[in-house]
């Protein structure tokens, strides 16, 4: 009989609530460990980062120096790496401070910054290394998780849906917020994966899942400027959670006016 | 002289979030002890700066995926305020179930998953369940049932989204608490179970001296409302925090210490029974009382005893407040935007958590300052190990050091992730 499959579920700057995804995931979480030998974990309890892993989880984005090497020292050592949730792939909430003046922030929650190591910026994993695949979402969708290891024990890629929000509020016959209630939705330009779940709650899509495919941001705009957003309202909502996917940096960065790259 | 015996935990496992313990021993003294804390800084508080207040409570639930709902009622509490919102009972009740499935969720899985893999001699709990099917399988069960209250009252268990100024974006239908009712009662005698069982772990015997911190309410174990007392008499209300607690530069470190009256103190499930012993409904501290251990109690490592309390008096609170709850007519009260200084103050999980918030006439954010549990409890972890260490044995192999500061730590259940401003801990002793 061959080895099990080795995995590994890595930490950087980021809530720990995507872990949660195999945390909280009951029996399946111990089919897992029947399935795979999990080989480091912290959260979990098994320790060692310097593993040779098959699949490597990274959540959290690149907020310090030491994580940007430890970013480069994981990708050696696994053969597939895969981000998990809007911090590792989109830069999550703390990225917003790649648009602000970040050293002016960190003296003002530090009475000494300069003992404090961050970087001006939190990115996302891509922008390090190359990653073989993203799981979108603040938090990941767990069932998602569970089925990507499938698909990677399979040896197959998984599939994930980049679809737009819209498409599932639809499906589940949620009536449009947008239409409807006239209020901001960003459900349109929205990749789906939360089984459009703001909408079944009664309220607009916040973008948590980052953008779908091939979204008509300006377009988009246009529509919220329509309901009475100002353009800075309409910027805020492409700079939230998942502000350093390439269409919503860009988006907002059209609507704030701000011409830096 | 000696050289000295370095002893160092590279990385915290079975914690949330990153931190590591660097200690120094020479001549059979702690000469240098240092729980680092290496958690990236986030910046929360002044991310929120600028942003509207409707950002506030999706924003705050991301300082930490354990307790977002903690956050979320905190941050409701405090706006709700600047607005002078008063939600209807029925939203009250519904509130407080919901943070009670969080401290299922949270507590079970401490329990379950961090903590009792020390007791049992375990590195995880995928090894314990080999030897401990039933009990693992029972704490993944009770923790799935807070999960499921959770998705259901706010659509998902992390990050939820119905929590809202006024009220909720959406209420639960009837027979969607009932479907879930019918599990919470057949879970009771397991919640039982696991108290009982928690009793017998082999827990260090280990009395320290230290002040409590909790929320007390008139009536009621406190979650989600009470003052802020502790067992030395302190009893204020949520805006009178910042007079008594402070978060001050240590001379000697680079480390900010949150102590109530220059001391340090602790918060949490062993804090909040220990000074709500007796708000605990009769079918709660009945079971109690049949394990045999008492509180108040000075043993830190009761703390996970008091954590199974808590369980089981969130599965009989959840019955009691949803059994026949009818939903009030609308989900969510009107109220006008409007400037101020609002406070928070509940009891996550891990203790309580103070959120203040000063809005603009516009209702955009000018400042926030959140204190989560885990900065207030930091030096009193540090207390712990600088009392805890010499008594286990400094002459003891460091394996078996290194593990009994682990376990130390972990007992507090430190959730580091939620650490909005922790800074490295650095203690240097003078030699």
């Amino acid at each position: 009989m061959s080895a099990k499959p080795r995995i590994a579920v890595h930490k950087f700057a980021s809530c720990d609530g995507c872990q949660l995804a195999f945390l909280n995931a009951g029996e399946d979480l111990l089919t897992l460990a029947e399935l795979v030998e999990i080989v480091h974990f912290p959260e979990a309890g098994p320790l060692d980062p310097a593993a040779k892993v098959d699949l490597a989880f990274v959540e959290g984005s690149v907020s310090t120096p030491e994580e940007a090497e430890r970013i480069r020292a994981i990708r050696r050592h696994s053969r597939v790496l895969a981000t998990l949730g809007a911090c590792a792939t989109a830069g999550g909430l703390q990225a917003l401070r790649n648009f602000a003046n970040a050293g002016e922030w960190l003296a003002g929650v530090y009475a000494t910054p300069e003992t404090v190591a961050a970087l001006d910026t939190a990115t996302p994993i891509r922008e390090h290394v190359k990653v073989d695949f993203e799981l979108w979402g603040c938090p990941v969708n767990g069932e998602q998780v569970l089925q990507a290891v499938r698909d990677v024990l399979f040896g197959v890629s998984p599939a994930i849906p980049d679809e737009k929000v819209c498409l599932d509020c639809k499906r589940r016959g949620n009536p449009c917020v947008l239409v409807t209630r006239g209020e901001p939705c960003m459900g349109p330009v929205t990749r789906t994966g939360c089984g459009a779940l703001c909408p079944a709650m009664n309220r607009g899509c916040y973008a948590c899942f980052g953008p779908a495919e091939n979204p008509n941001t300006a377009a988009f705009a246009n529509r919220l400027e329509g309901l009475g957003l100002l353009p800075d309202e309409v910027a805020r909502r492409y700079h939230f959670i998942t502000s350093q996917a390439p269409a919503f940096r860009a988006a907002g960065k059209k609507e704030a006016k701000d011409e830096t790259p | 002289m000696t050289d000295p015996r370095r002893i160092q935990v590279p990385v915290l496992t079975r914690v949330e979030g990153e931190g590591a313990l660097d200690l120094r021993i020479r001549d059979g003294e702690i000469e240098k002890l240092q729980l680092r804390i290496f958690e990236p800084p986030r910046l929360f508080e002044k991310l929120l700066e600028g942003r509207p207040w409707s950002d506030v409570i999706d924003i705050v639930a991301r300082i930490c995926g354990i307790c977002p709902v903690a956050y979320q009622m905190t941050a409701a509490q405090a706006l709700e305020e600047i607005f002078g919102v008063t939600v209807e009972p029925a939203i009250a009740e519904l509130r407080r179930a919901m943070y009670f499935a969080e401290w299922i969720e949270s507590h079970a899985l401490h329990i379950h998953l961090l903590a009792a893999p020390d007791f049992l001699g375990f590195d995880s709990v995928t090894a314990m369940a080999e030897q401990y099917p039933d009990e693992v399988r029972r704490g993944l069960h009770l923790q799935g049932l807070g999960n499921r209250l959770l998705a259901l009252l706010g659509g998902r268990s992390v990050h939820p989204v119905s929590v809202c100024v006024g009220g909720f974006t959406r209420l639960p239908e009837r027979r969607e608490l009932n479907a879930l009712l019918e599990e919470y009662r057949e879970a009771l005698p397991l919640a039982e179970a696991l108290l009982a069982w928690t009793a017998t772990l082999k827990l260090p015997d280990m009395t320290q001296d230290f002040p409590a911190v909790a929320l007390r309410h008139p009536q009621v174990y406190p979650i989600e409302a009470g003052r802020i007392v502790s067992s030395e008499g302190l009893d204020i209300d949520a805006a009178a925090f910042p007079e008594h607690f402070r978060e001050a530069q240590v001379a000697y470190s680079n480390a900010l210490h949150c102590h109530l009256h220059d001391r340090p103190y602790l918060v949490g499930p062993l804090a909040r029974l220990n000074l709500n012993r007796d708000r605990l409904p009769p079918p709660v501290a009945a079971v109690l009382e049949r394990t045999g251990i008492t509180f108040p109690s000075a043993n830190p490592f009761h703390g996970i005893v008091a954590r199974a309390v808590e369980i089981l008096l969130a599965f009989h609170e959840v019955i009691r407040l949803l059994e026949n709850w009818r939903a009030p007519e609308r989900s969510r009260v009107p109220f006008t935007v409007r400037g101020g200084v609002g406070h928070g103050c509940t009891e996550a999980p891990r203790g309580i958590l103070w959120h203040r918030y000063a809005l603009d006439e516009a209702g955009m954010v000018r400042a926030a300052t959140i204190t989560p549990p885990t900065s207030q409890n930091q030096a009193r972890i540090e207390e712990d190990l600088r009392q805890a260490l010499p008594r286990f044995g400094l002459e003891r192999p460091d394996a078996e050091l290194r593990a009994f500061a682990e376990q130390v730590i972990r007992n507090y259940d430190p959730c580091i992730s939620c650490a909005t401003h922790f800074l490295r801990l650095q203690v240097e002793r003078a030699p």
